[in-house]
């Protein structure tokens, strides 16, 4: 059976007075039915355009100029069988349209800013379902407050047609979470969705995700910094790094066997509960390179402590090599123990 | 304790926000932001303040600042001087300017605690000047010290702030905060805007800066991972209350709230063959405006009982410097983070 959906050798790249650039920058990825995949990344890595190509909802001057978004439809789907390649697919055009929302669709970082505030929370759900289906009025209301409860929203039928600002943090994002799986798409694309939460709410919103996963089935791509959270939540993990896949791997080996420079210099950074109190931790050195700048080789050169400024990390071309059952590595040298 | 041990003692302090409502801005209620909070600090020490958004550790610290003023309680600090203890929280903004230097503060966005419009030599000169500390030769060779001290080099002095990533404008925080030689820095959320490796930058120069001119850090932040990795001692709030205030150690081997434990326990880790089984806590955090009756916690808490809803808990001293409110402390068993993988 072939993968949900399947990311080809996808390039983004932005193009600006001052240049191109390359926030996404040849990655692939394949995800499949009822899997969460992580991808992890520190700020500009390009990790939250990955998941706008998708939607097709990069914003301008942002272009895919290169790879394949193959997309499984739904046996159901009137207007489209078999697979489809949303590359192709008119961003505006009605099959765009009617794939968004309701096969694939997107929970992001700061409900308030998500939703419009001068619509109640409750006919922004239904929005979705009306234009998905020949549901009535009132039957999607319906479905909408049963939705509110399955997702842990307390006296439904009065929070339905509550203002977004009457809800807190909590409760909006569960109310996002509600209006993304209405019409139960099979793919759920998670941008950093509890980055605004307090740890409490986040581990709610946590086990609400995996809940509903189990019970519809979806397929979720969790796009996030924090690598605790994609370490919860995740099957599989994508590390990124200036556009580029550093690692691929199962959760167990990204977070008990990392093999790249990057992977092992981001898990050492963190002060987890279990790291000695009040010593030295690991830092990278240095920052960002340039996004302006195209790089060949290893986008890590250079803050990289293993390469030691070998100038093959810097020439060789970028290669993703498999090292393993489903995990691959992207270091030029190979400098990583097997 | 004798009085010279503590640099800032502050006692029992509350602040209470008026909620105005209608034409004649009468007044309906307060937000009960801090609400009766006491901890100490000695010299050289870190105390870090925890808890939730809204719990009101931002506002205990804006009060030690002085950018509010305490609806009551004490705030005695204690300067380098030698004259004597002095209680910041009744002093009007006059007599308090001598006393600012030796406690300064860094914020958590450093894209807005930094004058666009000021070269990075202006903005690390600015306190010194105004508080007369050097001037000519000596001021230029204090700046350029300064900026060294916090891993940048004198060729940036002379650029803008936009010409700096997140992490070095944070730097830049810090030395202009070190510029006075202070007794006390107020940390608040410090490295909450930035990412992980860069995080652990700035923790590792607020460290060496600590080692290094023996100051003390209030240490704010949600983050009960880097609280833990900074601090000596912790005070752990909830709706504007402390519920548990201990040596960092006995709080992560052995808590005596529930908050606090459950708390722990949603630490996400990256290690995730150490983690035991996530308290998911049900609710929110409550409503500062109108808490509930009894333990602000109770409604959320695991073992709350008939007592929780009705008494609310006081602080009681148990064990050696721990101190905790809750009713049922000494019956209840928690886990400490060994249970959710820590390795003490």
């Amino acid at each position: 059976m072939p993968p949900l959906l399947e990311v080809d050798d996808l390039q983004v790249h932005f193009f600006i007075d001052e240049g191109t650039v390359r926030a996404v920058d040849g990655v692939s990825f394949s995800l499949e039915q009822g899997k969460t995949l992580g991808i992890v990344g520190e700020s500009g890595s390009g990790k939250s355009v990955i998941g706008q190509s998708i939607l097709r909802i990069v914003p301008s001057p942002g272009k895919i100029v290169n790879g394949r978004i193959l997309f499984q439809m739904g046996p159901n789907d009137v207007n489209e069988q078999g697979i489809i390649d949303l590359v192709t697919v008119d961003a505006k055009g009605s099959l765009a349209r009617s794939i968004r929302g309701s096969e694939i669709s997107m929970i992001f970082q700061e409900p308030m800013n998500s939703f419009s505030p001068v619509h109640t929370v409750g006919s922004q759900i239904m929005e979705a379902l009306l234009l998905h289906s020949d549901l009535s009025k009132a039957e999607a209301r319906n479905q909408a407050i049963e939705m509110l409860i399955r997702v842990g929203i307390p006296q439904p039928e009065n929070r339905i047609d509550a203002y977004p600002h009457q809800l807190s943090g909590g409760m909006r994002q569960r109310a996002m979470i509600a209006m993304a799986l209405i019409c139960r798409p099979r793919v759920l694309i998670a941008d950093e969705p509890t980055t605004a939460l307090d740890v409490t709410v986040q581990a709610q919103i946590l086990a609400l995700l995996k809940e509903l996963q189990e019970e519809f089935g979806m397929a979720i791509l969790f796009i996030s910094h924090n690598l605790g959270v994609i370490s919860d939540i995740s099957d599989d993990v994508l590390v990124v790094y200036f556009g580029r896949v550093m690692e691929q791997a199962p959760v167990g080996d990204i977070f008990e066997n990392p093999l790249h420079p990057y992977t092992q210099a981001l898990l050492r950074s963190v002060p987890g509960i279990d790291t000695p109190v009040r010593t030295e931790l690991a830092t990278i050195e240095g920052s960002l390179p340039d996004p302006l700048t195209y790089i060949v080789g290893c986008p890590f050169f250079g803050r990289c402590n293993e390469c030691g400024g070998n100038t093959v990390c810097r020439d060789n071309p970028y290669e993703l090599t498999k090292v393993g059952d489903r995990h691959f590595v992207a270091c030029p040298r190979m400098c990583v123990k097997l | 304790m004798s009085q010279s041990d503590v640099l800032l003692e502050v006692k029992n302090l509350k602040k209470h926000f008026p909620i105005y409502r209608g034409v004649f801005k009468k007044v309906v209620g307060y937000v009960k932001a801090v609400d009766g909070v006491s901890f100490s600090i000695k010299p050289g020490e870190t105390l870090g303040l925890v808890g939730e958004s809204g719990c009101g550790k931002s506002t205990v610290g804006r009060m030690i600042m002085g950018a509010y003023r305490p609806t009551s309680g004490e705030i005695w600090f204690t300067p380098p001087d030698g004259s004597g203890k002095v209680n910041l929280a009744e002093m009007s903004p006059k007599e308090m300017k001598p006393l600012r230097p030796h406690i300064q503060m860094i914020f958590q966005d450093p894209f807005a605690s930094l004058n666009p419009r000021m070269t990075i030599r202006e903005i690390l000169a600015e306190p010194l000047i105004v508080n007369n500390i050097a001037k000519g030769a000596a001021l230029e060779g204090r700046v350029r010290e300064l900026i060294e001290l916090v891993g940048l080099k004198v060729q940036h002095l002379t650029r803008y702030p936009h010409a700096f990533s997140g992490g070095q404008r944070q730097r830049i925080c810090i030395a202009r905060a070190m510029g006075l030689y202070p007794r006390l820095l107020v940390a608040d959320e410090p490295t909450s805007a930035l990412d992980v490796s860069v995080q652990a930058q700035i923790v590792n120069l607020s460290l060496e800066i600590q080692n290094q001119m023996g100051l003390a850090y209030l240490f704010i932040s949600h983050d009960l991972g880097l609280i833990r990795h900074f601090s000596q001692k912790i005070v752990l709030m909830y709706v504007g209350k402390v519920v548990e205030y201990a040596p960092a150690q006995n709080l992560f081997v052995k808590p005596l709230h529930p908050y606090t434990e459950a708390l722990m326990s949603n630490v996400p880790s990256v290690r995730p063959e150490l983690v035991g089984k996530k308290i998911i806590l049900k609710g929110e955090t409550a409503d500062p405006i109108n808490p509930p009756p009894g333990c602000a916690f109770h409604p959320r808490c695991l073992y709350s009982q008939e007592i929780c809803s009705n008494e609310e808990p006081k602080l009681r001293q148990i064990g050696p410097d721990h101190v905790v409110a809750c009713h049922f402390s000494e019956t209840l068993t928690l886990n400490g983070c060994d249970a959710f993988g820590c390795s003490i």
